[in-house]
């Protein structure tokens, strides 16, 4: 069947198998000539890395088989969606450590990805709270492994995208919490200088993102709003109820252009109009704005958009930002949705995304002068010493990759060391020469 | 808290609506094949919720154990209030064509098994006076058509029973439903393209819960199967048969 993930870009040909138990799974490998694979979530990564010819779905790999009331400690399979926990857990007083800007996504993607949130700067990835995890090898063997057992395992797993093995499922911490509802402070920041200042002045507070406007240019360079926010305790467990709005059809790409979107952009910076203001705000809202639009992907059109998400390090952060914001800014390639934030410590996986600096996450629609661009963006970033998430990319070049993740090598001697890298394979594996 | 009796209870369908049972807090006996996959299932619905989780693996071909399966549950869970029955494979058609055998492997597994149970859940039922007997049946149950009727005939089967089944019962008070599901995404399915007409399992678990609460006796999900399956028995049969459905 026609298989594509968030970005709609490219749409392949695959054959998708869902196995409802390990011992079905393993049968797979088992089997004489077992044919290269990749697993996959529930297709939220942007690009080509959750796709390949054939295809392991772990959607049915969905149970939760263990929960401890008094620590938090949760053991469920690789498929059990976030959303699907918040449903059941929040009432109960408990929250996620580390969680993306969605809730619709896989367990199982959230550790190939190493996903971040919006506390990364104060709790780090989401790894960072995995007690222990449970992998398929190539060859069907089931390994458990943590940063104490198998740790090297465990750290290519970990935002590893697949290429280790079918991760089946995972124990890890919840977040104990006495509110669904968050205080949320917006910050407006007149420039560049302004928001790293004040991101930097809050640095405390466990939530912290900002969105930027990367169409603005000359003294307003990076204007942006700064939100932060800390659950409050009054109590309130409650779950937002109420259907998605939907987007029913690809829009038409041309209504996305320059002009659009500095009008859509120009409009949402001077909403705010004080330069500090505080409210209380659902938890939902506050880290998923995006999950209450059903395929809010379409507004791009048929032809798919992509995410460019890179990270450049902290000392190269003033100077590397304005330079790659002037050189968007400059080329008029707009983006709703362009986020700042900064990363506290990298950690010890081979390939996990965030490191000690300032991240910058803007979206693409794609069309033909695209990826030239995001070629010569790449460019800059890695002479600042940063990198490209792999779960947003599509297009990178192998050599960017390997620059921007030197423990690439470290990762494929374990990869073949478990014989995994004729297994697992993505469309991204493969142009990244992995 | 409704004790609930699932036969089948690995299916994804019928998984997604003990989901729902447990978010209520209802008490289960759960039965099918996969002793595997019944114990991780009991243990999920139990953190979900479910007051308790007991389970037995069986095959529905195994007649002659069904009362004792059946009186097992009922002791476990001390009576039953709801019995959902979902178990279910779709023949390979060529194959049923071909050999006799595999036709009368699926009917046993579709129809014989389910009218097996039935007997026995019937009479439960009747002697109490009270209870919900949900099973599922299939759109595929309304008409034959040549690229899977082995599964239609097995389905249809069980829809005349249960009509039957209904009106006895009706005086005891007991609740006959019969749920007509289309096309659903679940492993029974894993190999077909999947369009527009694709429903989720959560999506026939929710009818399915809303129609035992209605105490409706026939369901068809989700509700456009309805007017389209009106419209393909209206066809008449010297037309019909020239199609290729
Ligand atoms: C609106 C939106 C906001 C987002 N915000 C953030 C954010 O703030 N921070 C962030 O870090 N990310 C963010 N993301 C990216 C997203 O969190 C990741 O791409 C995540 O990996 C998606 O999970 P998934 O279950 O959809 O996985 P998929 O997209 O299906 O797969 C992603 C990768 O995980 C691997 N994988 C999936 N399941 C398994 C398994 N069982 N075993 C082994 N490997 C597996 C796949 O092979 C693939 O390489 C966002 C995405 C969207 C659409
Ligand atoms: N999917 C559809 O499009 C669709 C449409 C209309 C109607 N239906 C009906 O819906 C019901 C549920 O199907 P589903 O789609 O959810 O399928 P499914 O996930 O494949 O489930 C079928 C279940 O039947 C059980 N089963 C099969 N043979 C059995 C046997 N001999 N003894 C005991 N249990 C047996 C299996 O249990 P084990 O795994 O433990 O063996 C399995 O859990 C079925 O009655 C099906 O006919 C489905």
């Amino acid at each position: 069947m026609k298989l594509t993930s968030w970005g709609r870009y490219p749409v392949i040909e695959s054959e998708i198998q869902a196995p409802v138990t390990p011992s079905e799974l393993r049968s797979r490998f088992t089997a004489a000539a077992s044919i290269p694979c990749i697993p996959r979530g529930t297709g939220r990564s942007y690009g080509d890395s959750a796709l390949a010819p054939h295809a392991i779905s772990s959607r049915f790999l969905n149970h939760i088989t263990g929960f401890d009331e008094t620590t938090g400690v949760l053991r469920c399979g690789a498929g059990v969606t976030l959303a699907e926990l918040l449903d059941l857990f929040v009432p109960r007083g408990w929250f996620l450590y580390s969680t993306p800007g969605t809730k619709l996504i896989s367990v199982g993607g959230a550790i190939a990805s190493d996903v971040h949130g919006k506390s990364h700067h104060l709790e780090g990835c989401f790894s960072n709270n995995i007690i222990e995890l449970t992998l398929m090898l190539g060859d069907g063997e089931i390994v458990s492994c943590s940063s104490e057992t198998h740790p090297e395992l465990f750290h290519a797993t970990c935002g590893g995208m697949g290429l280790t093995g079918v991760i089946l499922d995972a124990t890890f911490k919840l977040r104990p919490i006495k509110s669904a509802h968050i205080r949320e402070t917006t910050f407006k920041a007149h420039n560049l200088d302004e928001a790293l200042t004040l991101i930097e002045a809050h640095e405390d507070t466990t939530y912290s993102v900002a969105w930027i406007d990367c169409l603005s240019t000359g003294s307003r360079l990076g204007r942006s709003l700064l939100m932060t926010g800390e659950f409050i305790e009054d109590g309130r467990l409650d779950l937002k109820r109420g259907q998605p709005l939907a987007v029913p059809f690809d829009m038409p790409g041309f209504l996305l252009n320059r002009y659009t979107v500095t009008a859509f952009n120009t409009v949402y910076y001077h909403r705010v109009r004080q330069d500090r203001s505080e409210h209380i705000i659902h938890f939902d809202p506050f880290f998923y704005p995006l999950d209450s639009i059903h395929d809010w992907n379409r507004i791009y059109g048929k032809g798919g958009f992509t995410q460019y998400q890179f990270v450049i390090p902290k000392e190269a952060g003033r100077e590397g930002m304005a330079a790659i914001l002037s050189r968007i800014a400059e080329s008029g390639r707009g983006s709703f949705l362009a986020v700042l934030k900064a990363f506290g410590k990298g950690n010890d996986n081979y390939l996990s995304f965030p490191m000690e600096g300032y991240t910058l996450a803007l979206d693409f629609k794609i069309d033909q002068g695209l990826f030239p661009f995001l070629a010569e963006l790449d460019h800059i970033v890695l002479d600042y010493g940063g990198r490209l998430y792999l779960s947003k990319d599509v297009r990178m070049s192998e050599s960017t990759f390997k620059r921007g993740y030197p423990q690439w090598e470290a990762f494929q001697e374990v990869r073949h060391r478990y014989g995994a890298d004729r297994v697992f394979r993505s469309l991204q594996s493969d142009r990244l020469g992995l | 808290m409704q004790k609930i009796l699932i036969i089948g209870a690995t299916s994804a369908i019928a998984e997604a609506t003990a989901r729902l049972f447990a978010a209520r807090g209802d008490r289960m006996h759960l039965l099918a094949r996969n002793h595997e996959r019944l114990e991780t299932m009991a243990k999920d619905l139990k953190i979900r919720g479910a007051e308790s989780v007991t389970f037995d693996a069986f095959d529905v071909n195994d007649f002659d154990r069904h009362p004792a399966l059946l009186d097992a549950a009922s002791v476990v869970m001390e009576g039953i209030d709801i019995a959902l029955i979902a178990h279910g494979t779709l023949p390979d058609q060529k194959a049923c064509e071909a050999d006799f055998l595999w036709t009368l492997k699926e009917v046993n597994t579709n129809a014989v098994g389910t009218i097996s149970l039935l007997t026995d859940l019937a009479n439960r039922f009747e002697r109490k006076q009270q209870g919900v007997i949900a099973v599922i049946s299939s759109v595929a149950g309304d008409r034959g058509r040549q690229s899977n009727y082995v599964y239609g005939a097995a389905k249809a089967a069980i829809t005349v029973f249960l009509q039957g089944l209904r009106n006895r019962l009706h005086k005891s008070g007991v609740k006959v439903l019969t749920i007509k599901p289309g096309f659903v995404d679940t492993p029974m399915t894993a190999d077909f393209p999947k369009g527009l007409l694709w429903a989720q399992p959560e999506r026939i678990a929710k009818d399915i819960l809303k129609a035992i609460s209605a105490s409706r006796d026939v369901v068809y999900t989700p509700w456009f199967w309805w007017p389209v399956m009106v419209l393909i028995r209206s066809i008449p049969e010297p037309i019909f048969k020239r199609l290729s459905l």
